[in-house]
């Protein structure tokens, strides 16, 4: 038997925002043996006391259904939506990247950074915090031309996602 | 009277949302945290609490309670420890879906987190083996807090709901409102009726099959007796052929001519088998665990199944389904019954013939013959005089974990269903004494017995201390085989027959043991004298254990080893050698 294919699955999970609700669905991927490869979460509603969690995850089909139905039946989880499956959507992540240098490298990192439409954040002599917004591909790309120019730091906020269009989640 | 002591305390209040609840008997044990909960039982007479001997069997005694009543089991605990040993009754009702709502106590708010003493990360520890749980912060959300645990410990699949109380909590004032209307969870609305065009689809599968099987479960006893009469009702409408698993035991009569016996891992030859060819399967409240479906690539092949379940997540956890329907057991066969009665569909009456008369080709093969000699008590027999003297009689069956659980699944007869409890998803030693208790106490005055082993007895003995204090003449009838029989038969079967630390060493006396503890212990060891020892058990009105010495190395068969297909079942002592288990088989369990 071939082993079905695996793919990466961007599900946005809407949540009563109440204690150890992230330790709830952290423990339900570990506990289950699931991957998670990006997972970010924030209230996104104040009056109705509710957060929003966006989770990359990878797996065969089977598993994925499988981390769908999983999330839906913990009591606090209002919504589960696979934006991968469920039409055309938009990631964004965010990313902190600081590079230290000066002379020819540092003129070079200002100027990436343009092309790049990153953010100059802080500026020392001898140093930039950039902030870059985009696709993790496009963030990911950014930071691996910064490594041959003297980055140090770096914090990225995982994706965050959204359908196109004027459906609600 | 000073109006501060007007406004009821969160412990007065909490017993008040209790009774509210309708609860009738709570299982616990005190401690520090709780001592306000007890202070407030102390002075009410409508609740009752049971005082066990370990938090562990207060969590069991709750299940059995619950299973054979269809309603929420409470439990109370204290802090730290306390908490920390109701962990496995936990998991336990988690696993086999049982509606539990479990009261810890906790440190005072402002201690938690500081390693204060009795303190436990309770909702941590619990949260991976609970439905859901609560840290109960204010006196103010308390009443709410316990209405809406005990909405979300019954409704959709159940499962055990722990609610952790500060103890500052507990001695804060606030005043009870009983909720005017139930109390629902904000969000949480588990369906339960069908999609209407998929119970059509089914009937069009069903009505279409020429090698159908009903594969029953647990679900059906969820769904309450209702479910299992229109289970019932629908099978027999249908005339097709119908398997249990062990936690679907009675949901339909076991006496009927239909029944083909439980399948899976030590299920029966036809039942199996069946499952194997069949060309339409119909899972209802099942969910396709290992024990049943062994080697999954080899798992009914032919097949096109359907799968009724309350749980999305059960279906297609592990075995694709061609039609999953979404909903409550007892609805969807009412909606079935109702479909099949409006289409009167034709059934393939000639293809049926033919596939019963295959089935009882299978059945012709006798698979759970055992052969009893004048010597030693075989269990089988053990089981099957036992059956003999309850049958008439208004019964419920607990068990233990091992043999003889398979054997009590095998041998005794279940006709409706909650008169069987048994750990079947964690499969807990320990977990049948206790469960004995919680149905005796839900049914004062019908006869309630705990198939045992005597290793899973020794787990939770100190019971019998319970069991004296409220004169529960609960019966323990122990196949002591003085070995972990079901252990042992692993270690002959798969690892050479190397009997590494099974054998129970230092038994103890158990019918001295029975009466240090004030109950009545009875021995037979003398096949001629079993029927004598079973009538004077049933008659004696107190707590009897009856020491069963049987046959020391009977194993239980038909057995599927891990691993392997349902074609692969092992019937007997000689089938064994021709079938050695695969590596793959190996390391599962
Ligand atoms: C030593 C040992 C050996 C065992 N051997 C066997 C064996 O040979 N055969 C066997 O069958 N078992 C065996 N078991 C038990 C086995 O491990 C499982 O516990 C059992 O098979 C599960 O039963 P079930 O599928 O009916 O599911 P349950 O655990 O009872 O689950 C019920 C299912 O129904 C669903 N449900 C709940 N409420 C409703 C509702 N209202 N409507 C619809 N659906 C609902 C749930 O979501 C769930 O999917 C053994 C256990 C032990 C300890
Ligand atoms: C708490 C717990 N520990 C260990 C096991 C593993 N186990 C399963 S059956 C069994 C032996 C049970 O022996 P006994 O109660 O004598 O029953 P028998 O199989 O002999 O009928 C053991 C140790 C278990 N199921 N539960
Ligand atoms: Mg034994």
């Amino acid at each position: 038997m071939s082993t079905p294919e695996t793919s990466s699955h961007t599900i946005s999970v809407l949540v009563d925002n109440e204690p150890g609700i992230l330790a709830r669905v952290v423990g339900l991927f570990s506990g289950r043996g699931y991957n998670i490869e990006s997972l970010t979460v924030a209230e996104t509603d104040a009056r109705e006391n509710l957060s929003r969690i966006t989770i990359v995850t990878a797996g065969t089909p089977m598993v994925i259904e499988q981390i769908k139905a999983q999330l839906d039946r913990l009591v606090p989880v209002h919504k589960v939506r696979d934006l991968t499956v469920e039409g055309p959507h938009i990631e964004r992540e965010l990313a902190l990247v600081k590079v230290k240098g000066t002379g020819d490298k540092r003129v070079e990192a200002l100027r990436l950074a343009d092309v790049f439409r990153a953010k100059v954040i802080d500026a020392k002599t001898d140093s930039f915090v950039f902030e870059v917004t985009g696709t993790s591909d496009k963030v990911r790309t950014f930071v691996g031309l910064m490594e041959g120019l003297g980055l140090v730091e770096l914090g990225r906020t995982g994706i965050v996602a959204m359908s196109r269009g004027g459906d609600a989640l | 009277m000073k109006p501060e002591e007007s406004a009821t305390t969160g412990a007065d209040l909490l017993v008040k949302a209790l009774i509210d609840e309708e609860v009738e008997v709570v299982f616990g044990y005190p401690g520090g945290a709780v001592l306000p909960i007890y202070d407030s039982l102390f002075k009410q007479n409508r609740l009752r609490h049971i005082l066990v001997r370990h938090e562990q069997a207060a969590v069991h005694a709750a299940e059995g309670y619950a299973r054979s009543t269809g309603k929420v089991g409470v439990v109370l605990v204290t802090s730290g420890p306390g908490a920390t040993n109701a962990v496995t009754g936990l998991t336990d009702a988690l696993m086999d879906s049982i509606p539990i709502v479990c009261l810890t106590g906790q440190v005072p708010t402002h201690l938690i987190g500081n390693d204060a003493f009795q303190e436990a990360d309770t909702t941590g520890i619990t949260r991976p083996c609970t439905k859901h749980n609560y840290l109960v912060k204010a006196v103010g959300d308390l009443a709410r807090t316990v209405h809406e645990a005990f909405y979300v410990a019954r409704s959709g699949r159940p499962g055990p709901v722990v609610i952790d109380l500060p103890k500052d909590v507990l001695m804060n004032k606030h005043d009870y409102v009983a909720p005017k209307k139930p109390v629902q969870h904000k969000s949480y609305r588990p369906q339960v009726k069908p999609e209407a065009r998929k119970v059509e689809e089914a009937i069009e599968l069903i009505a279409g099959a020429k090698r159908p099987i009903f594969y029953a479960g647990g679900g059906i006893v969820n769904a309450g007796p209702k479910a299992s009469k229109l289970l019932t009702q629908f099978v027999h409408m249908t005339g097709y052929p119908i398997t249990n698993t062990l936690m679907g035991l009675g949901t339909f009569p076991a006496s009927d001519k239909q029944f083909l016996g439980m399948l899976g891992m030590h299920g029966t030859y036809e039942a199996n088998l069946a499952m194997y060819h069949c060309d339409v399967m119909i899972n209802i409240g099942a969910r396709f665990d290992d024990r049943i479906t062994g080697k999954l690539a080899e798992f009914s092949p032919k097949s096109k199944k359907i799968h009724v379940d309350i749980d999305p997540s059960s279906i297609n956890k592990n075995v694709r389904i061609d039609l999953p329907i979404v909903g409550d057991a007892g609805h969807v066969l009412e909606e079935m019954i109702r479909v099949w009665k409006a289409r009167q569909p034709k059934v393939d009456h000639k293809a049926l013939k033919a596939w019963w008369a295959e089935i009882d080709k299978w059945r012709a093969r006798n698979c759970l013959a055992y052969k009893q000699d004048k010597e030693t008590i075989k269990p089988q027999y053990a089981l099957e005089r036992l059956y003999h003297h309850i049958k008439d009689r208004d019964h419920y069956i607990t068990t233990e974990v091992g043999q003889h659980q398979m054997w009590a699944a095998q041998f005794l007869k279940f006709e409706q269903p909650n008169r069987w409890m048994t750990s079947g998803g964690l499969g807990t030693m320990g977990y049948g004494f206790p469960a004995a208790m919680g149905v005796q106490i839900a049914h004062p005055d019908a006869l309630v017995i705990d198939v045992a082993g005597e290793a899973s007895i020794m787990m939770n003995i100190q019971e019998l201390s319970t069991v004296a204090q409220y004169r529960l003449p609960v019966k323990i009838f122990i196949l002591n085989n003085q070995y972990m029989g079901m252990v042992r038969q692993w270690q002959e079967l798969l690892h050479g027959g190397r009997y590494s630390e099974s054998y129970m060493e230092s038994l103890p006396d158990f019918v001295k043991l029975a009466e240090a503890f004030g109950a009545v212990g009875l021995r037979c060891q003398d096949p001629a004298k079993l029927d004598d020892t079973i009538k004077q058990m049933i008659d004696i009105k107190q707590p009897v254990v009856v020491d069963v010495l049987v046959d020391k190395t009977e194993n239980c068969f038909p057995m599927i080893p891990s691993g392997a297909a349902h074609y692969d079942m092992l019937l007997g002592p000689d089938d064994r050698a021709a079938k050695p288990v695969s590596e793959e088989g190996m390391v599962l369990v």
